[in-house]
């Protein structure tokens, strides 16, 4: 058995590979990928959900460069022992209260949804340029 | 770099009509690739040159290296075709068009194509004339398969198949698309689906290729840019327009580009194209072509 199902969603505007790292990543995020899970085979993978073989490979070889995953030849592709820990499901739900109370003000203050993503976005991008974790 | 098909300067003509004019390609070994095009761009015409069904009228085709004519014993049984009509004897049983199979076939894989179909819950003593579409197009499928070809042709699979029977059948094409070295080359008008499942487009118009390389490499280059009303003549450096629409307030061009070549000019949006927005775009100016650059390897090899 598995631990991840891939869903691909052809309207999100967002390519399949991109797809695919993101559902790996969430899932160690959310703890239902733990270190040393194996993932699916290429094979497993396109025989579910129908998409190219060169894109899971691309996908797994991006996360494997993220040091996400290790692919051990001819076994498979497991979760790293080093891959993040899980977010702590507590922490997670204080965080979005926090979230959606600066919401409220930065609604208060007369910003529509975009304006607030543009905002998210550019603090993000500035953080990650000082090198702030 | 080995090719699963090379074509050079290939005519092909039906009376007084070309179906394929000068017409030149080379797809490499291992892709899946799609063959798009309008009704009458001579897909299907390409599809039998490359499997000896038809023979050229000018020009050289070749399949895994050989002539599929002159060296027929090289090429056929290293390719399985599906045609646009899924020939199977009606009459048959599944398991006769599967010993049919074994008889013509010396590299026969029976295992493989009765796991199949029991997966797929289709039944071997069933008449082919009483399944499905989507049934008989799996069963196609698993002939194709059995014969273990290097190069898989398809022509039109998806085309009578309704969306669960499409996504079943992309299943199982992919599925063997994933074993060691097989190359796919598929026409289909369904552009969603070839996205997803491809990683190779040749767009065919008119009798020519119009636009041949790795769809990502492809959705990397387009782009549409959205601005103010501009002169036609207007030219941003580091960019090609394949189609443009202007009013008198704003301007839209579909551009091929690579990304950090040029600057979006002040004023201007940029956002991707989707496969089948590029398509459309190329279908509508024939003039414009879209060939990958000479790699390397191509001009070492």
């Amino acid at each position: 058995m598995t631990p991840i199902d891939f869903h691909l969603n052809p309207r999100s505007g967002i390519s399949y590979n991109t797809q695919l790292i993101q559902q790996v990543r969430q899932a160690i995020r959310f703890g239902r990928l733990r270190p040393g899970d194996q993932l699916p085979s290429v094979r497993e993978v396109v025989s579910r959900v129908a998409v190219n073989p060169n894109t899971v490979l691309k996908a797994y070889r991006d996360l494997e460069h993220s040091g996400l995953v290790v692919t051990k030849t001819g076994i498979g592709t497991f979760v790293a022992e080093s891959a993040p820990s899980p977010v702590d499901p507590n922490r997670y739900e204080s965080l979005r209260k926090d979230l959606a109370k600066w919401v409220v003000s930065a609604r208060r203050a007369g910003m529509d949804d975009p304006t607030i993503m543009d905002l998210v976005e550019l603090v993000l991008r500035e953080m990650s340029k000082r090198g702030v974790a | 770099m080995t090719l699963a098909l090379e074509a050079v300067a290939l005519r092909k003509r039906y009376g007084r009509t070309w179906a394929l004019s000068d017409f030149s390609v080379s797809l490499p070994v291992g892709r899946v690739a799609a063959l798009v095009g309008p009704n009458g761009a001579g897909k299907s015409t390409l599809l039998q040159l490359a499997v000896g069904l038809l023979r050229p009228s000018a020009g050289d085709i070749r399949v895994m290296g050989w002539s599929p004519r002159a060296h027929s014993q090289q090429v056929l049984p290293r390719v399985g075709f599906l045609a646009q009509d899924v020939p199977l004897f009606r009459g048959f049983s599944i398991s006769d068009m599967l010993q049919v199979g074994r008889r013509l076939n010396p590299r026969w894989d029976q295992a493989t194509a009765t796991t199949r179909l029991q997966r797929l819950g289709i039944s071997l003593s069933r008449s082919v004339g009483h399944l499905s579409g989507g049934q008989r197009a799996q069963v196609a499928l698993a002939i194709a398969l059995a014969k273990r070809p290097e190069f898989l042709l398809l022509d039109e699979p998806l085309a009578s198949l309704d969306p669960l029977a499409r996504h079943e059948f992309l299943k199982e094409l992919m599925e063997a698309a994933s074993t060691d070295g097989l190359t796919v080359l598929l026409s289909s008008h369904v552009i969603a689906d070839l996205e997803r499942v491809c990683d190779h487009l040749l767009l065919v118009n008119a009798g020519r290729l119009q636009v041949a390389g790795e769809i990502d490499d492809l959705m990397a280059r387009h782009a549409l840019l959205v601005g103010p009303q501009v002169e036609p003549d207007v030219v941003i450096p580091g960019v090609e327009v394949i189609k443009s629409l202007r009013n008198i307030r704003q301007t839209s061009l579909w551009v091929r580009a690579q990304r950090d070549d040029f600057r979006v000019p002040a004023g201007w949006q940029i956002r991707d194209l989707s496969l089948e927005e590029i398509v459309v775009a190329y279908l509508g100016n024939p003039d414009a072509n879209a060939f990958p650059a000479p790699s390397l390897e191509g001009i070492a090899g």
